[in-house]
């Protein structure tokens, strides 16, 4: 059976969305990490339904990348992440304010 | 007319180098340290050999046709449109006696300088002011235009301040240098407008050209109208009375006397201030198309010099009483200036350098061997104890107050007879008053510095010495010259005549056929102003020597004039109330309310306005991701929102 392109939209853009509410809400830098790998794959999903509908592999190319980027993403993420976890002793995004004007 | 003239120009190939050594000498100087003499050898020898070469040419000179001049293109300085300026030099008749005056004089006085600033911890710093000043008078009597000249003009104003404060650790030496600077500058501001304006009337007579060159001025000087020739005589005559100290821009010259005294003899006595006068004989022509010009000219001469004179009766320092003499007698230049007697008042310039020069360094002598003082009160019965100085200063006394058959008797009747016979008897009267009262002054000077009893204190009074040799035999020459000096210039028909007048005639003119000789020949007009100068000598022999108590009893007796003339006829006070101190208030005016407050008030108003709005906005900056993620997503909905609802 086949799963009609809307649907698959649609489920993109509930994913979206959740992702969106767990970087503002969340305080966690970690999760809000994952909710932002959480929009990326969102993202994908987008493209790959586009392009089965249309019969175009240029949005699977464009999902190659992104999960490459991501890759890399989540490689630098993290270790910044332990870095200024060992610095600060926290994750907490609220506390990680310098930049307060 | 222009090329009739042309045969008369001899090319010479050196005149530069007359005011290079000088220049040289500054280098040198500037380069030497304090230490060594080398500087005590260089400076005197850079004016030497410009000395020499300056005789040689006007020897060269001399041979030639009458009126014929030499002639050096430097450099051409200045091409713009119609308007030319050369760096040039000539000498021509009146060059010639103003070059040799300035450099023989201005050697005698810088070999004195040796002897007398020779100790001094700066003496480099010294003669490198003084070669520099040697440069810049050079320029300016030996400029072939009036750009060179003004170029010269305002060197002499730099170095005379320089020297004027060149003991700068006091403060009044200081004030008294930027005092000199800033009168200076009100002269000069005449001095700049008449050159502008002269350039600009004479440019139509000369089909449009623009040119500053005195062969320019004289070819075309005639085609002035009459008004604007008075204007521009009279801007030029500013700048004049502020160079050579004529009302009301004299109060400069006597403050200058807090430098070192050769510079007092050879700036403010022998050759700068002269430049005024050396000016408006250079421009006779101009100030000849103008009698309005000159009758004002021959008024503020004569006033100044019968003003000059009456302060110098009371005055107590050795140095302010010769200063305000050079003031009177700068007065009687312009005088002669005035009655067109062009040749004469360059005449008076040549012999009172020479008496005057002579003057001051007898008085530096005097100060040299006093330990630094200077008042006369102090002074007293230094004839046997310097006699060499005693001696020369006699002479230069005998030689301004007009004792017959000095250089100063010869010049100063010249300068009365011209007066008189010219149709001015007013000022003939005041100019004749004017030479009495100096004969009285100088011979009060006189008596109370080298006869009497010394009045110094026991110190000063053991130290009491004559001085080196360096410095008496320049007072020696500079006394013989104020004996024989003036013979060069003796009344018509007296054995071989006015040899100087005939030497000027053709740069200055003849001056003006005696109209007014009427019931007095020249012979009675000496009579009575030889007589008059011995009734001034005698009255200060009768004051000061026979009856000392006199002058104490007529100072009390007359407290108001004797104060009034001590106080200088508190003129200095007069400019404070009338120009210095709204001027003050002006400035701080200007600085604490417009600067201040208006100016800065905007810039920092400005500021503050920006710094105000950016602590409003910092609040945006709150360092948490979350709410710039949250701004970002209000930006892309608000643009999703514009292409969904478009």
């Amino acid at each position: 059976m086949i799963v009609p392109t809307e649907w698959v939209l649609m489920l993109s853009a509930v994913l979206f969305a959740i992702g969106v509410v767990g970087v503002l809400v969340r305080r966690n830098i970690i999760v809000i990490f994952m909710a932002i790998e959480l929009m990326l794959n969102a993202v994908n999903l987008t493209f790959v339904a586009l392009a089965r509908s249309r019969g175009a592999v240029d949005g699977q190319v464009v999902v190659f990348f992104v999960m490459t980027v991501a890759a890399a993403e989540a490689a630098v993420g993290l270790a910044i992440i332990i870095a200024s976890f060992r610095n600060r002793t926290t994750v907490n995004a609220d506390e990680l304010a310098l930049l307060r004007g | 007319m222009h090329e009739a003239h042309e045969a008369l120009i001899l090319h010479s190939q050196v005149l530069w180098l007359i005011p290079v050594f000088p220049l040289l000498g500054f280098l040198i100087a500037v380069a030497a340290n304090n230490s060594h003499g080398l500087v005590k050898i260089t400076s005197p020898l850079a004016v030497l050999a410009s000395f020499a070469v300056a005789l040689a040419s006007v020897l060269s000179l001399t041979g030639a046709d009458e009126g014929a001049r030499l002639y050096q293109h430097v450099y051409t300085w200045i091409v713009a449109g119609p308007f030319r300026a050369d760096i040039a030099f000539r000498i021509d008749a009146l060059s010639a006696v103003m070059v040799l005056i300035v450099t023989g004089v201005g050697f005698l006085i810088h070999v004195y300088s040796v002897g007398y600033m020779g100790h001094d911890h700066d003496c480099a710093r010294f003669f490198a002011y003084l070669n520099l000043f040697m440069f810049s008078m050079l320029l300016l009597v030996l400029g072939d235009n009036l750009l060179v000249l003004f170029v010269g003009w305002e060197g002499v104003g730099l170095c005379s301040y320089l020297l004027i404060g060149f003991w700068y650790e006091k403060d009044e030496n200081a004030a008294a240098g930027k005092k000199a600077f800033i009168v200076n500058r009100v002269g000069d501001m005449g001095f700049v407008l008449g050159l502008f304006l002269l350039t600009w009337s004479l440019a139509p007579a000369a089909g449009g050209a623009l040119s500053l060159d005195f062969a320019h001025v004289e070819a075309h000087a005639h085609t002035l109208a009459p008004a604007t020739a008075t204007v521009i005589a009279l801007l030029l005559l500013v700048g004049a009375a502020g160079k050579s100290a004529q009302l009301p821009l004299y109060v400069w010259l006597p403050d200058a006397m807090a430098g070192p005294t050769p510079v007092s003899a050879l700036i403010h006595a022998a050759t700068m201030v002269t430049a005024g006068i050396y000016m408006i004989a250079r421009l006779h022509v101009v100030f000849e198309m103008s009698p309005t010009a000159l009758q004002v000219v021959a008024t503020l001469g004569a006033l100044t010099a019968l003003f000059a004179a009456t302060i110098a009766l009371v005055q107590t320092d050795i140095k302010k009483v010769l200063a305000y003499s050079t003031v009177s007698q700068l007065g009687f230049m312009v005088l002669a200036l005035g009655v067109g007697a062009f040749a004469t008042a360059i005449f008076h310039v040549m012999t009172h350098a020479f008496f005057k020069a002579l003057l001051f360094l007898g008085a530096g002598s005097v100060i040299h061997g006093m330990s630094g003082e200077q008042d006369v009160q102090k002074m007293g019965g230094l004839r046997t104890k310097m006699p060499v100085t005693f001696w020369t200063f006699l002479v230069g006394t005998l030689a301004i107050a007009g004792a017959p058959g000095l250089a100063g008797f010869f010049s100063k009747d010249e300068i009365l007879w011209h007066t008189w016979s010219s149709g001015h008897t007013v000022l003939w009267l005041i100019a004749t008053i004017t030479a009495t009262l100096t004969a009285f002054y100088m011979f009060r000077l006189l008596f109370l510095t080298f006869f009497g009893d010394l009045r110094a204190d026991h110190d000063v009074a053991h130290h009491v010495h004559e001085s080196p040799a360096v410095m008496t035999i320049p007072l020696v020459i500079l006394a013989a010259l104020s004996i024989v000096g003036g013979w060069v210039g003796l009344p018509e028909h007296w054995l071989w005549g006015n040899k100087l007048g005939e030497f000027l005639a053709p740069v200055t003119g003849h001056p003006h056929a005696a109209e007014h000789a009427g019931m007095l020949g020249e012979g009675a007009l000496m009579a009575i102003a030889t007589t008059l100068a011995i009734a001034g000598a005698t009255l200060a022999y009768v004051f000061y020597i026979r009856l000392p108590g006199l002058p104490m009893v007529l100072s009390w007796r007359l407290r108001g004039i004797y104060e009034l003339l001590r106080d200088k006829y508190r003129v200095d006070e007069l400019y404070d109330a009338i120009i210095v101190t709204p001027y003050v208030w002006l400035s701080t005016m200007l600085w604490k309310v417009v600067d201040v407050q208006l100016i800065d008030g905007f810039v920092n108003g400005l500021a503050g306005a920006v710094a105000a709005n950016g602590t409003l906005w910092r609040r945006a900056q709150t360092g948490n991701v979350q709410h710039y993620a949250l701004a970002f997503l209000g930006g892309v909905v608000l643009i999703l929102a514009y292409y969904v609802i478009r």
